[in-house]
This record gives C-alpha cells, structure tokens and sequence, in this order.
C-alpha cells in the first residue's frame, strides 16, 4: 500500500522541486522523466492488487471527507496506461521540447499532470476524484497554454479551461446530490446506501437517481469533451503535441469514461441499467462520434484531424457506458490510449521534422523521407481503423459494435457509419501525408527524427498491435462472459465493420491519391457544423456578454460607487469640514483655548 | 480697607486684558507681553487668597505664597525661552506679525 502513496505522491513532489528549486539548473526535465519512469514501475508492481485504504483529510463532526486509495483492476490497469503512455510521452518531450526556453516549465506541468490523473485514478471517493478532475484541469490549462506568448494558445487554454467548469459545475452538484441519496461519498458504500434509499423511496429513486448521474455526466461532458462542449478538445492542439498526445487523447479525456465506469461499478450494473440518464448517455456519445467523424474528414491541420478522431472515439466509449457496457468502453479506451498516443507522437514527430508546419495538403512523400514515423503512423492508423485480427482496435470496437448491436439497433447503425468515416478520414490523412510528391520546402527537407522520438513510436506501435492480448487485468473487470454476448450476431458485426472499413479505404485512396488539393469541400464540415461560430456569435455575446455588462453596472455602482467609494469619499468630507479648524491663525488657536477653558470651567464649578 | 473681592476684581480686570491682547493683538512681543499679564493675574488672585484665608495660628496661608514664588520661577524661564524663540523666528521668517505665521493652515 506504502507504494501506491509514492505513486501518488511522487510526481507532486517532483512537480515542486523543478517549480522551486530547479528551474534554473536544467536538471528538471531528467527528474521528470526519472519520476516519470519510476511511477511506472510502481504501476507494473501494483498491477490486480485490491485494497484500499484512506486518511481523514477535513474533519467536521461525524462527516470527514477522505484522501484515500483504491486498488482494484480498473484502477491500476488504468494506472498502466497512465503511467505507461505518460512515461514515452516524457522521453518524446526530451526531443521535443529540446530547444524550448521554458523546458522547466513544461516538465513541471507534465509531472503536475501526471500527480492528478494518478489522483483521479486511484481516488477511493468522489469528493478526492473531484479535488483531481479540477487539478487536471488546471495541469492542461498550464500545458495547452505552454506557449502563451501566441493568442491562440492563451485562447484555447481559456477555451478548454472555462468549457471544463462549465461541465465540472454538473459534477459537483450530481456529487451532492448522490452523496443525499446513499449518504456516502466512498465508492465502497454507495450502493449499500443506495440500496437503503430504494427501500425507504421506491417511487422515487429512479428519477432521483437519474438526475443525479446525469448531473456527474455533465463533468463526463466536459473532461471527455462530448456534444455539446467538445469545442475546445481541437482547440487544445494549440498545445505542444506530446501534451496532445497524453492530456488530449490518451489520458485525461479518457478520464470522463473512466470516472463514468467507476460510476457504473459504484451504484452496480442492474440500478444503472433501467436508470433515464443511461439512455441521455448512449445518445450524446453516438451523436458526438457522428458529428465528430463528420467534422473530421474535412480537417486540414493533422493535429485537428487527430483531435476530431479522439472526440468520435471519446463517444464510442461513452456510448458504450451508456449501453451498460462499461467494461467495453474500459478495452477501447485501454487500446484507443496506446494507438492514438502513436498517432499524436507520430504527428509530432512529423511536426517536427516539417519544421512546424501542420497542414497535411504542405506535406506528401513524407514515407520515403521519415520511414520509421510513417511506418508507426501507418500501424496506428491501421490500429484506428480496426484492421481485423491483426489490431488492438479491431477488438475493442468489436466489443462496442457487438455492446451497440445489443441494446439499439440504431445506434449500432450510427456506429457502423462512423467506422467507415474514421477509416475514411484516416486513409485521407495518410495518403495526403505520407504518400504522393511533396508540396512544400518545409517537407522536402524533412528527415527522420532522433532515437529519443521514434523509440516511443515503436514501442506505442508494438502497444498499438499488441495491447488487446495483454488487457487481461482491465477486461475482467466485469464477471459477466463476453464470449456470450459475441456469440449473437457476431457475423453480421463483423461483416459490416470489414465492409465499413473496405468501403472507407477504396473510397480514401480513389478520392486523395495524386490529389494536391481537396476534391471535396464541403463547408458546413469545415467549418464544424458552425458550432464555434454559433457559440462565439450567439452565446459569448448574448449570455456572456450581457452578465458581464450587468455585473459591471452592478460592480461600479454598488461595489465602487457606494461601498469603497461612498466611504472615501465621506472619510474625505468629514475631512475636509475639519481641515478648516486648522486655520493657522495663532490668535485663532488662542481664542478657542481661551473659549474651552472658560467652559470647563463652566462645567466643572456649575 | 480693601476686601478680597476688590483684589479679585482687579485680578480678573487684568487677566481679561491679558487675554483680549493675547485674541486680538498681531504683534507677537506683545502678545508675550499679555501672556505675562495673565500670569500676573494669577499670582495677584493667589496672594489675594492666601491674605484673606489665615491658618489656625494667625499667619497669612503660606501654600498660596509658595505658588506664587513657583509661578514667578517658571515666568521668568519662560520669557526666556519664549523670547529666544521669538528672536529664531525673527531670524528665520524677518518677521513677527502673526497673521504671516500661517505655515500651520490646513
């Protein structure tokens, strides 16, 4: 247990070092790293134990809230992933960030980073899971803003930070009001208290019960970046991209899934699965990959590209939460973690070379130039595109195919048209990346990069291929068999993907081989629906706006106007009617000593 | 046969002067001079008292002469030092007329 404290604690204190002591020495990034390395480790060691175990950390009267631990097999196979992704994210970083001026800085937020996912991760209740979501939230805001001279990266920082607090708000709320429902806050007790609750309100409880998960899915929403607050997740690529490769798609988006399952486990499968909100669940996450997909083939910016592909892939898993198939959502996240993160340091590395330029249609013939990053890019790829039997992904979205297929036929449909879309996008990518001449100076210098970029890429593009062999700790999760559920149906999943994704690959290749500019343009998907657009038009300047002026009239006539300027401007007229005693006439001063004489003498003899 | 009262009278006649010179005269040296006067009232009301208010064995009351000698001691160190202030401030300000030493108006 001594050691699941270290892992927690470990990456804060390093945090602290390099912020007080070692920013100037250089030595931050290797201590970074170091933890980085030794956290995972820690991971490895822990890997299915199950315990917990907590201390008292505010303590008011009977009710305390908890800092505690809880090992079971979703938290420390997560904490694989975390650590496991975070650590080749780290050694990427090196290379990365090499030149950067404030690599201390960067580092520090890395390991801040990782001290909070590790925190939400192992959290053993919801108000220490809280406490952790708020500081990932913080953690990205710092990273995504790394390079805060740029408006943009400043804007997409205040973007992904205020789109967080808008869902955390739900959280919180749904927090308390579960914490009313069961009277815990501890995952270990809810559903007994819940339980109590059934018995003593059986009208009641499933609608209570239903607001109150969908008030905590509303913090899902936002982390996880579903419809409708997706819309800082691509902004957020402003970051530096191995940022992007472990806060934006492999860890802490990955993280509204993973509290959402814990949610699932904590209240138990049969109170989940009648509950309204379940159904709220399964839809935002199906419309959000759809549209997400949608949005995707339309991207020119490969980091974008990529950002869209991880909001639809973020709405496979929350639909499969949502259909009470938590665990698959749990397998693709664990394999969607390992090839994304591929992608997004493939994308870097790609960045890199091409001196940063982003935009796929300034690249082309890059396969010939960088044959390690396009090989590991063309394995994530196939890994995204669920290419059969021989990928991680084929299995984990065969699970949420074989989960979709089961409870909503036409969800399941929407979930076959989007696998055809993201092999569509993807092939879309590579070919205009990858193949073909090149379009531009910057890529025609390009060259494979360093040792310290492409081993990460290798050994994620081994994770990539191999991961759903060694899922074993996260998909026993739930006792019940997946060989039964896969048994109904499994053909005809399986026919439709394969034909899905041979539909995508002819319709990719025939569209974008030898093309140097987009065949298609189609603006409503460029332009992403418009939803920004509405967003900065509409709600920024209607809603937002208009409170703002409001609470300016509010704060200049009360708060400036009455309350601290009322008072110095009284304190300054009493002043200024006293400041008249003080006439410098000596025979003044005289006269009025003369005058307070003669009346205590008054007062005194009369 | 003058009574107490003629003595207090006078006394007060002199310490109204003295303040009236003190209020409404400009010319700081004689201003002093008035403070003074007012001092003299004083001690003037003191023997007045102490002559009028015999003790047990006949003699005049000596505490009120022993108050007189004290305030005529300190008098004279007093204009000393009131003078000598009077004679820097001649020095810094070549003046003193009070109605030119407002350095103190709010």
């Amino acid at each position: 247990m001594n050691l699941a404290w270290i892992l927690l604690f470990l990456p804060l204190a390093v945090a602290v070092a390099n912020q007080l002591a070692l920013k100037k020495t250089g030595l931050a990034p290797t201590l970074s790293v170091a933890s980085a390395l030794v956290t995972f480790v820690i991971a490895v060691l822990l890997l299915g134990e199950n315990e917990t175990s907590h201390f008292a950390w505010a303590t008011v009267g009977e009710f305390s809230i908890n800092i505690g631990i809880k090992l079971d097999q979703l938290s420390t196979g997560m904490m694989i992933v975390v650590t496991g992704v975070g650590l080749l994210v780290h050694i990427f970083s090196l290379a990365y960030m090499k030149d950067d001026a404030a690599k201390a800085r960067y580092f520090t937020g890395l390991s801040l980073f990782m001290f909070s996912m590790t925190g939400i991760v192992l959290a053993d209740n919801f108000i220490m899971t809280f406490i952790f979501w708020e500081l990932v939230g913080l953690s990205s805001y710092l990273l995504i803003g790394h390079w805060y001279e740029k408006d943009t990266a400043a804007n997409a920082a205040k973007k992904a930070f205020l789109c967080n607090r808008v869902g955390d708000f739900g959280f919180m709320v749904g927090i308390l009001m579960l914490w009313g429902i069961t009277g815990h806050l501890a995952f270990d007790h809810m559903q007994a208290g819940l339980e109590l609750f059934q018995k003593a309100n059986p009208a009641i409880c499933g609608g209570v019960l239903s607001a109150a998960v969908l008030c905590i899915f509303c913090g899902a929403v936002g982390k996880s970046a579903q419809l409708p607050l997706h819309v800082w997740l691509p902004d957020a690529m402003e970051g530096p991209t191995p940022v992007s490769a472990l806060i934006h798609a492999a860890t802490m988006v990955a993280a509204g899934v993973y509290m959402l399952f814990r949610l699932q486990l904590t209240l138990g499968f049969a109170n989940f699965e009648g509950l309204q909100a379940s159904q709220v669940i399964a839809w935002t996450g199906g419309i959000t990959s759809l549209v997400a997909a949608l949005m995707a083939t339309q991207q020119d910016d490969i980091k974008r590209v990529l950002a869209y592909s991880t909001l639809s892939q973020l709405g496979y898993m929350v639909m499969a939460v949502g259909l009470n198939s938590g665990e698959a959502a749990m397998f693709h996240l664990f394999t969607h973690a390992w090839f994304k993160a591929l992608l997004f340091l493939g994308a870097g590395a790609i960045i890199y070379a091409c001196h940063h330029e982003q935009d796929i249609w300034k690249m082309g013939g890059l396969l010939k130039k960088m044959p390690i990053t396009g090989i590991t890019f063309g394995i994530g790829t196939a890994a995204l595109i669920a290419v059969p039997y021989v990928t991680s992904g084929f299995y984990s979205k065969e699970e949420i195919l074989s989960a979709a297929y089961n409870h909503d036929k036409i969800l399941f449909g929407i979930a076959v048209f989007v696998a055809f879309l993201t092999t569509f996008y993807m092939t879309r990518a590579f070919v205009v990346t990858f193949l073909g001449k090149t379009r531009s100076d910057q890529a025609d210098h390009a060259h494979e990069v360093g040792p310290l970029m492409w081993l990460p890429l290798i050994i994620l593009a081994g994770m990539a291929i191999g991961s759903a062999w060694i899922t074993g700790p996260l998909c026993a999760i739930d006792p019940r068999t997946h060989a039964q559920e896969h048994a109904h149906g499994h053909f005809v999943i399986l026919g439709l993907s394969i034909t899905a994704l041979v539909l995508g690959l002819i319709s990719g290749f025939v569209l974008y081989t030898g093309k140097n500019q987009d065949p298609l343009s189609i603006p409503l998907l460029k332009n992403r629906f418009y939803i920004d657009g509405f967003y900065d038009n509409f709600i920024v300047r209607y809603f937002q706006d208009a409170f703002a002026s409001l609470v300016a009239f509010f704060d200049e006539l009360f708060i400036d106007g009455l309350m601290v300027g009322g008072l110095s401007r009284s304190a300054e007229s009493v002043g200024n009617i006293f400041r008249r005693v003080q006439s410098g006439s000596l025979q003044g001063y005289a006269f009025f000593f003369g005058l307070g004489v003669i009346l205590v003498i008054y007062f005194t003899a009369f | 046969m003058a009574t107490l009262n003629d003595y207090l009278l006078v006394s007060g006649l002199l310490f109204a002067m003295g303040l009236a010179g003190v209020v409404l005269r400009r010319n700081i040296i004689i201003v002093f001079m008035c403070l003074e006067l007012m001092l003299s009232a004083a001690n003037l009301s003191l023997v007045a008292f102490s002559r009028f208010n015999p003790a047990p064995n006949g003699l005049p009351d000596t505490n009120g002469q022993m108050l007189v000698f004290f305030v005529v001691t300190v008098a004279a160190a007093e204009v000393a030092v009131g003078l000598a202030i009077i004679v820097a401030l001649y020095r810094a300000r070549q003046t003193i007329h009070t109605d030119e030493l407002t350095s103190l108006k709010g």
